[in-house]
């Protein structure tokens, strides 16, 4: 699949599809993640490109699938947003010591401004706290290119790498030429090293030395890498920035100096210190959190930060106008538009309307049915990351007075559930509280929210092909709920909620599937069936 | 002056697509920033997708011109801003610069239209005579981004919204 010749294609391509075009030019052999905007789009891009791709369940078992693939010598790509990583948290910690033998670029997609997540975490924070090189593209080019780097990165010092996007790069098209350089991949293959992947803690004393000896080297070559680009420009000015930050910059202060980081851990300190005496006032501009700020202060090198007001929300070229001239009044609000709300007749409409009704105290979850929250529902008490639902309504009914405590049902979507509520089910089953509980688990046949991907509970892949499918209700009765109901709450709303209210009034265990399939979805649902089925009986 | 700093912003062309949710806004700026591409010039196009795909306000920005850096149209400097529903014009008529130019529903006949969802491509026919692009540019790039069967109804649709005289 490697392009014919050294002749560059001009392509328009958005972040995400120029990782999965480099993956795929690099050979990338698994693209494994789990759906989450804005990361979605690049394995979904992979596997149309021809790349094998796979959704897993969630973030954790994806990146310990890409760790698998690179033990085994091939080179992996692993997606997801930026509250997947801390899902995915422990495994990458600990593979940053075992190291790898093929490429493992672990892609996290970052939402300042919280396009479409529950918080604006700064990830880059996660490439020190777990000892991982990072690189931070700015545009689609450089995402191409920078996927290859960091394939080379990854292989040459036997390291995972974090590959560090947010939403604008994500999610701008911008032009990109194809046919950079692309390093050879070799075929997979298990070599036993035993001290380098089992991390009792006799192998992992010696393997902790050996990532801060890695990252030295990394640090050093980073210092002279072409990853890292200084634009020359007044000497009054000087400005250290990366990622889409970089972008903001050039065109709101075409005058000056600019350093514009490419990896940023580890960072190129002898680098900015150099650039920062070169100029009169030397500033750092960066979105989130004051993380190159404190990476220079750290080395004694004098930068300016923006003020506090600017560490909120996205950057773009005004915002980075006032920070040069330490504008400090308050921001124009934007004018609201027109919030989301669930499509008509959404399924989950009749849920929420029962909860309503009911007076639940709703734990709830993330997906479409978070839109559950706003008018005229307002039917929803907490939201907090994906499957804490059940462990957060359980919570509650332990503590609460019980006519208190027989009004809280835990709320949460099939892609979801699958995700990380089973451990939650699990919990309800073993620590159950004194009132009982109800769960709702709302399966529309979709993970709706990012586009309409398949899920394990779907039974069909990231490319709709039929395979092993998880079936809720044998799940939960195979884990020991007794009362297990199936229904679609639109046929008759009135005996949905009766249903509801009969559960939340029995101090034992219910668990309610809500089935109905996403309006959204439904005629592609009922087409993959069909192709699937045919090809069933064609075997 | 540094050589590099010669390239300024003025030659940029900055475009906002409004709308809500479902009625084309980013379809219509997808086939916008392609006739751009396919005329050699530098573009960059920005959009959210997410949450505000569920029927509520959508906007796209794209940007052409020798060499575009930021994606996003600062606000008050939008070329043009292209609106798919009339009540959303107030809410975007702050991203357009002072001498901007607004492409609005009512500019087109909308009963002439064969089907009411090929409204973005008819205000993109209402655009297109302002900008520098072949107009086979523009049906080259509704071809490629619309599936075949709803290729005629938005050529019409274009057809309408480009041969409309400005009001």
């Amino acid at each position: 699949m490697q392009p014919e010749d050294s002749k560059l294609e001009r392509l328009f391509l958005s972040g995400d599809e120029a990782v999965a075009l480099a993956a795929l030019d690099a050979n990338v052999r698994l693209g494994t993640g789990y759906p989450g905007t804005p990361s979605t789009e690049i394995l979904e891009t992979f596997e149309k490109l021809g790349g094998h791709a796979q959704w897993a369940p969630n973030e954790k078992v994806a990146i310990e699938v890409g760790i698998g693939a690179a033990f085994a010598g091939a080179r992996a790509l692993v997606t997801m947003k930026h509250v997947g990583l801390n899902v995915a948290a422990d495994p990458l910690f600990t593979v940053a010591y075992t190291g790898v033998e093929g490429a493992l670029i672990v892609v996290s997609a970052d939402d300042p401004g919280m396009a479409s997540s529950q918080n604006e975490q700064d990830n880059r924070r996660y490439a020190v706290a777990a000892g991982v090189p990072m690189l931070e593209p700015s545009d689609s080019q450089e995402v191409y290119d920078f996927t290859l780097r960091a394939i080379e990165i990854s292989e040459r010092w036997h390291i995972p790498v974090l590959f560090r996007m947010t939403t604008r790069v994500c999610h701008s098209k911008s032009v990109v030429e194809r046919g950079a350089a692309i390093p050879a991949a070799r075929p997979a293959h298990f070599a036993h090293d035993i001290r380098s992947r089992v991390m009792i803690p006799a192998y992992a004393r010696p393997a902790h030395r050996r990532l801060r000896e890695k990252l030295a080297q990394i640090a050093e070559w980073n210092e002279a890498s072409e990853l890292n680009v200084l634009t020359p420009g007044s000497a009054e000015l000087g400005i250290i920035t990366s990622g889409i930050c970089y972008q903001h910059v050039r065109e709101a202060l075409p005058a000056a100096s600019v350093l514009k980081l490419g990896m940023t851990y580890p960072l190129p300190v002898e680098l900015m210190r150099k650039f920062a005496s070169s100029v009169e006032r030397c500033l750092v501009i960066e979105e989130g959190d004051p993380y190159l700020v404190e990476g220079a202060r750290m080395a004694e090198i004098a930068v300016e930060s923006a003020p506090g007001m600017y560490r909120f929300g996205e950057l773009n070229v005004p915002r980075v106008r006032r920070i040069v001239e330490g504008d400090l009044s308050p921001e124009a609000k934007p004018v609201p538009g027109k919030p989301p709300e669930l499509c008509p007749g959404c399924p989950h409409r009749t849920v929420f309307t029962a909860l309503k009704h009911l007076d639940c105290y709703v734990a709830g979850d993330i997906g479409c049915y978070s839109l559950g929250v706003l008018p005229p529902f307002e039917a929803m008490d907490s939201l907090v990351c994906m499957g804490a639902a059940i462990g957060v309504g359980l919570g509650m009914r332990h503590v609460l007075p019980p006519e208190e405590a027989k009004r809280v049902v835990s709320v949460l979507g099939d892609s979801t559930f699958v995700h990380s509520g089973i451990t939650g089910l699990v919990e309800m089953i073993y620590n159950p509280p004194p009132t009982g509980h109800v769960l709702l688990i709302l399966d529309n046949g979709t993970t709706a929210m990012t586009g309409l991907q398949e899920h394990p509970g779907t039974g069909r892949t990231l490319e709709h092909a039929s395979t092993g499918k998880v079936v809720f209700e044998n799940l939960v009765r195979a884990l020991g709920v007794r009362n297990v109901f199936v229904v679609d709450p639109t046929t008759d709303p009135a005996t949905f909620e009766e249903l509801v209210r009969s559960a939340l009034e029995k101090p034992e265990l219910s668990v309610i599937i809500a089935r109905r399939n996403c309006l959204l979805a439904a005629k592609s649902i009922r087409e993959y069936e069909r192709c699937n089925e045919q090809q069933v009986s064609g075997d | 002056m540094n050589s590099r700093s010669v390239v300024t912003n003025s030659a940029v062309t900055n475009i906002v697509v409004a709308g809500l949710g479902g009625q084309g806004v980013l379809k219509a700026s997808d086939i916008l920033a392609e006739v751009a591409f396919l005329s050699g010039l530098d573009v960059k196009k920005s959009e959210i997708h997410g949450m505000s795909q569920r029927g509520g306000s959508v906007s796209s920005d794209v940007r052409f011109g020798p060499r575009v850096f930021s994606p996003m149209v600062p606000e008050g400097e939008a070329n043009y801003l292209l609106v798919t529903q009339e009540d959303q014009v107030a809410v975007n008529v702050c991203l357009l610069a002072k001498d901007g130019v607004l492409v609005r529903p009512s500019q087109v006949e909308q009963d002439r239209l064969q089907n009411q969802k090929s409204l973005n491509i008819a205000l993109l026919g209402v655009l297109s005579h302002r900008l520098p692009f072949p107009e086979e540019s523009w049906k080259a790039a509704i071809r490629r981004h619309l599936p075949e069967a709803l290729h005629e109804v938005n050529l019409q649709a274009f057809a309408l919204g480009r041969g409309a005289k400005d009001r």
